[in-house]
């Protein structure tokens, strides 16, 4: 099961000079609440700002990543 | 399934979405939606009044499989409106709050009103067939 901070390590990761903020809304490792901020979300339709979050963990979700609720916004916002 | 009923499933899903201007895959029904991200989509749909089609995801897991290769998009809910995916829960909670919503679907949004109580869906019957036609 993935936890927290490994989510945000992750997402950080893939995603062009982002920072993450990882919660786990229920204690449980499996429905986090994931806000990211990240210019590469410039000019994207909110659709396509949580899909390259999405992206990050492919099969993942819905599955070990029962839930994930995402935040987006660029830094300049 | 064999790949033939998939390639069926999948051209009647896009059917679904060519057919009806706003279409919601969900889990539960409208009136007994079986998870809270479901429901909170459901919920600013009805609180804007506007007609939808519904379909539950959950008798035919199928279903899923075959949206989210269409959609590009893992999880459920799914809302499409004219053919395109709006997106999720999340996306259709912020528009629902920002306005951007009730534009999209081209209805009027009353200021600081008081979401009504949840109300079955007037036009665009849901097209609960989808699942009956599934062999």
């Amino acid at each position: 099961m993935p936890n927290s901070d490994e989510i945000k390590r992750r997402i950080e990761a893939s995603i062009p000079e982002s920072s993450a903020e990882v919660e786990d809304l229920t204690g449980g490792g499996d429905h986090f609440r994931a806000t990211v901020i990240s210019d590469a979300f410039a000019g994207l339709a909110r659709i396509e700002q949580h899909r390259m979050v999405y992206d990050v963990f492919g099969a993942e979700v819905g599955g070990p990543i029962h839930a994930l609720s995402i935040k987006t916004q660029t830094r300049t916002s | 399934m064999t790949e033939s009923s998939k390639a069926q499933l999948r051209e009647q899903i896009e059917q679904a979405i060519r057919d009806n201007s706003v279409i919601l895959f969900m889990k539960g029904t409208p009136e007994a939606p079986s998870c809270g991200f479901s429901a909170r989509t459901v919920g600013a749909l009805q609180s804007l009044g506007a007609p939808f089609a519904a379909v539950d995801i959950l008798p035919h897991p199928a279903i899923r499989q075959e949206l989210s290769a269409i959609s590009n998009w893992p999880t459920i809910p799914q809302l499409f409106v004219d053919g395109e995916l709006i997106g999720g829960a999340d996306i259709v909670t912020e528009m629902f709050e920002s306005g951007e919503l009730a534009t999209v679907l081209g209805v009027e949004q009353a200021e600081g009103e008081a979401a009504p109580e949840p109300e079955v869906p007037a036009a665009g019957a849901a097209p609960m067939g989808i699942e009956n036609r599934l062999g």
